[in-house]
């Protein structure tokens, strides 16, 4: 009996040691990808409120020589019982603002207008973020600068309409540029 | 069981240890699974094609040709994946310094009817003066963007407005002009030096 256990089970545990690299492996992958969606995560006092909407993190971008379009990113929490949908954004620095989607699949850059709107479901949050949902604003009239802000009027379905400002951060900002604190 | 039964169980599992051994280590120092979106078809590049840069000059094929060179396609229309990887790609210039002396750089557009070569020049100058913009008559673009099996797909909206889908991994490509590789879209500062590093070695 001993001998079977020993023929038998050295074997099997070998094999469970050959895969263990792999599947260590697998793990920190896993966790690398966590930390990272925990650095997203954004932070800071709400920008602009109204109903239950809030509006936390609002920035865009620097736009390149000759770029005519830029994105715009906000958190907006939803605090209260009830689902909403961003349905509009208008800024008087874009002759148009669209909700759009990017997403990518594989290698490949791809970007869908929602007509319907952004849902922003009762109790959740729901980032725009460069990579995903965001506001695209199109036809420019003029450059956004590093440093400047740029106002924004978002129009919710049950919440209505609300304007913020967004800081223009550089031109690769992944986030809100970090305030300094007034009085310390 | 008979003792038969048991020795073939037991060389089946042995059979089994040697496989998945051979199998876990040529996963762990073949870097485990490649990344899985890559470019698919290594069997990239090459083509011939007749553009002009963001000064007006003409260039070809033989652009990469006789050094090193990363490539992009993209366009000034592009409101999040164009500006960003423009300024990643001047930051990967900047960190590798002199390191880069061989490197070339350009910026194709997939959006010729657009993209003039003098918006180009404002648009890549604005980031680094080491990027090239490259633009040409649609028809010569369609080739290079055929040859190195790049998307590009106009997406109509209002108004006489559209996007361009498109690939945004930039090309890593070798002095003889092949491909060499690609740095996907959003790839951390360190991983794209460290591909453009390996690249500059092979030169």
């Amino acid at each position: 009996m001993n001998l079977f256990l020993t023929k038998t089970l050295l074997p099997a545990g070998l094999l469970a040691l050959a895969l263990s690299p792999v599947l260590a492996h697998d793990r920190s992958h896993l966790q690398a990808r966590q930390m990272v969606a925990q650095a997203e995560t954004p932070m800071g006092m709400p920008a602009a409120t109204i109903g239950n909407i809030e509006l936390s993190g609002a920035f865009t971008r620097a736009t390149l020589p000759n770029a005519p379009v830029a994105g715009g990113f906000v958190s907006i929490s939803n605090t209260g019982s009830t689902d909403d949908t961003l349905i509009a954004a208008t800024s008087p620095v874009a002759g148009e603002v669209q909700l759009h989607e990017m997403k990518m699949e594989g290698d490949v850059m791809k970007m869908q207008e929602l007509p319907g709107g952004i849902p922003v479901p009762a109790g959740q949050t729901v980032m725009l973020k460069p990579g995903g949902l965001h506001l695209m604003f199109m036809q420019l009239k003029q450059p956004l600068v590093e440093g400047n802000q740029v106002p924004v009027t978002l129009t919710f379905e049950k919440a209505g309409t609300v304007e913020l400002l967004l800081d223009v951060g550089g031109a690769a900002a992944k986030a809100p540029a970090m305030h300094t604190m007034h009085g310390g | 069981m008979t003792s038969s039964t048991l020795s073939r169980v037991r060389l089946g599992l042995w059979a089994a240890v040697i496989v998945a051994a051979l199998a876990a280590t040529v996963a762990f120092f073949g870097g485990y699974v490649k990344p899985s979106s890559q470019v698919a078809d290594r069997n990239i590049g090459g083509g011939t094609y007749s553009l002009v840069d963001q000064r007006g000059n003409p260039v070809d094929q033989t652009m990469l040709v006789g050094q090193p060179s990363l490539m992009f396609f993209g366009f000034t229309h592009c409101p999040i994946v164009c500006p960003t990887t423009m300024v990643e790609m001047a930051g990967w210039f900047e960190e590798l310094g002199a390191e880069a002396g061989p490197l070339n750089a350009y910026f194709v557009t997939v959006d010729p009817a657009r993209d003039t070569p003098e918006m180009l020049n404002d648009y890549v100058s604005w980031v680094s003066d080491r990027i090239t913009a490259v633009t040409g008559k649609p028809e010569e673009i369609d080739k290079i963007i055929k040859a190195w099996g790049v998307v590009a797909e106009k997406v109509d909206g209002e108004g006489g407005e559209y996007d361009v889908n498109h690939t945004a991994s930039v090309f890593l490509i070798n002095a003889r002009g092949e491909f060499e590789g690609t740095i996907s879209y959003g790839e951390t500062q360190d991983m794209a030096v460290a591909k453009i590093r390996k690249l500059l070695q092979k030169a």
